[in-house]
């Protein structure tokens, strides 16, 4: 019991770390990678002095998150003469904490066993035995169900803060929110139910474990080969759900200012441009987790390679839950520097082309996809038995 | 009637879409291409340790693109002996379109030939055109403009953008291929 405990903390720790770590660098990476991609510098001159010393720790501009941060922690904290304290008071915790609390189902590894991975450690082993623990921090049947829930309450905080602002800007940005948070929120639905139907399963682990099989002899199991109309779908709704460009209608900034959040000032606003970044995390955590594999390298599994030929290397435990975790974090990565580039490339769209995108396109289209994986399923099965 | 045919030469994109255009995926992913080729350049340029921007860093770069002749800051010629060439006789100070040239002058008995030299020459920067009348008006060629501009960004705020005579007292005559010090003798 107590050993339960101990594990699921650092868990909760790693996780919640790991989370604000990256959103933090994002805000960097976003920069950076926006002002390489237009023949720019960048963010470059913030830096840490070391104290005592005149070393300064540059790092291309790595430490500016830390001093936005800073500012924002800093600035005075104004309020508007609003409708409901309470509600804007609350509202950044409403678009913050669902966000957060989504990557809680999200297998970060594979299966740990605490007594050989801490073997080295004198009496480790005896104190956790032989238990064995999935890499997330809430071990749920219900996984999927669980993000969908979830990112339905996040509307609920930009209908809040547009609401509770006393701002006519702010009103118009959260009714956009709220129409196509909503919209994309379906299909998205409709998206992944493809892939429940191919796995079975909405528990985000044995889905990531089902992945580390091969198609036809050689290519690996991942959703991308086996849904890739679904994976672009997903995409496409998640930056949508996002708010991000092309689909940042609702803080659209050349129509609303800041569209719901323009009343926030100080960390209020922080709040809702961290949830922000760590939602690009997330979207990019569930992408991975769902159509790249997860936290697998191709033909890996717990036990280490199952490479195609039948030829099987195995690895050690405490190798293989370092690579897990490892490869878990690149495949996030690289999908956030995906994610980014869609946001620095594209326009953005009109309100009228975004709803009718979501209702009249990509709605019959994951309507289809669906129906096809519904047939194609059923016919293999059938085949099958 | 006569068809008017229109002979000018269309320059511009007509601005319909095709249906190719309207399906938007493949075009939003060559759009990606295009970015993400740029990024990528840039990338490799930056990790093999040149530059992948045009920006170049201010305070510590200068730009390269400088013309020779660039009007980028004064500096007050000297003597042999290292005192400023300047006679404080304030003809730049008076032609001057934007006023910003401050000379206090001073009495220097121990050089007869020049015993009036500036004990202040301040310009103030902020309000400079570097129209570079002053440096036509001089008649001792006390005052040059140089292509380096002035390092006038600092991290303290009291600096204020005015540069007095220790600033402007830089001038290397051996880096002054132009007008080089002293004046080759010639003809008479």
């Amino acid at each position: 019991m107590i050993q339960d405990l101990v594990v699921h903390g650092v868990f909760i720790v790693y996780a919640v770390l790991m989370l604000m770590t990256v959103g933090l660098v994002l805000t960097w990476v976003e920069r950076k990678q926006a002002a390489i991609m237009s023949d720019r510098i960048g963010a470059n001159r913030a830096y840490l002095r070391i104290p005592f010393t005149q070393v300064k720790l540059i790092w291309w501009g790595l430490f500016h998150g830390l001093a936005d941060g800073l500012k924002m922690l800093l600035k005075e904290d104004w309020r508007p003469n609003s409708y409901d304290r309470m509600a804007y008071a609350v509202a950044p915790w409403f678009a913050f904490v669902p966000v957060m609390a989504v990557f809680a189902v999200i297998p970060f590894g594979g299966e740990l066993v605490p007594g050989t991975f801490f073997g080295w450690f004198e009496g480790t082993s005896e104190w956790f035995g032989d238990r064995s623990y999935a890499m997330q921090v809430a071990p749920l049947d219900a996984g999927l169900l669980i993000v969908f829930a979830l990112g339905g309450i996040a509307v609920i905080g930009a209908m809040l803060a547009g609401w509770s602002s006393n701002n006519k800007f702010s009103l118009l940005g959260a009714v956009r929110a709220g129409s196509q948070m909503i919209s994309y929120e379906l299909v998205i639905g409709l998206t992944v139910v493809g892939l429940i139907l191919i796995y079975g399963t909405v528990n985000l682990v044995s889905i990531v474990e089902q992945q580390s099989g091969v198609l036809f002899g050689f290519i690996p199991a991942w959703g991308i080969f086996l849904q890739p109309f679904a994976a672009i779908l997903f995409l496409v709704a998640a930056q949508a759900e996002n708010q991000r460009i092309p689909f940042d209608l609702p803080e659209a900034e050349s129509e609303l200012i800041a569209g719901y959040f323009t009343e926030y000032s100080a960390m209020k606003m922080g709040l809702f441009m961290f949830a922000e970044f760590i939602h690009i995390a997330i979207i990019a955590a569930l992408f991975t987790t769902l159509f790249l594999g997860g936290y697998n390298l191709p033909y890996m599994t717990d036990a280490g390679f199952l490479l195609p030929g039948g030829f099987e290397i195995a690895l050690p435990h405490v190798l293989v839950v370092l690579l897990q975790i490892t490869v878990f974090w690149v495949k996030v990565f690289l999908m956030c520097g995906f994610l980014i580039l869609v946001r620095w490339s594209l326009p953005r769209f009109r309100y009228d082309q975004l709803l009718s995108f979501a209702w009249r396109f990509l709605l019959p289209l994951a309507l289809i996809n669906l129906a096809i994986t519904a047939v194609a399923v059923w016919a293999i099965q059938a085949a099958g038995a | 009637m006569k068809k008017v045919i229109d002979r000018r030469r269309k320059y511009w994109n007509e601005p319909t879409l095709g249906w190719w255009e309207r399906f938007y995926l493949f075009e939003v992913l060559r759009g990606f291409s295009i970015t993400g080729g740029v990024f990528l350049r840039n990338m490799k340029r930056w990790i093999t340790g040149g530059k992948g921007a045009l920006t170049a860093y201010y305070p510590e770069e200068t730009r390269a693109d400088y013309a020779a002749h660039n009007r980028g800051k004064h500096v007050l010629t000297q003597r042999p002996d290292g005192r400023p060439q300047c006679i404080a006789c304030n003809l730049c100070a008076t032609v001057c379109p934007a006023r910003v040239i401050e000379i206090e002058a001073g009495f220097d008995p121990d050089d007869p030939a020049h015993p009036k030299y500036p004990k202040r020459f301040e310009i103030d920067y902020s309000r400079c055109i570097f129209c570079g009348f002053c440096v036509e008006v001089c008649p001792e060629d006390a005052i040059r403009m140089v292509r380096q501009v002035p390092g006038l960004p600092v991290p303290d705020r009291d600096h204020g953008m005015w540069l007095g005579r220790e600033e402007l007292l830089t001038w290397q005559p051996a880096r002054d291929p132009a007008k080089p010090y002293p004046p080759k003798e010639g003809p008479k």
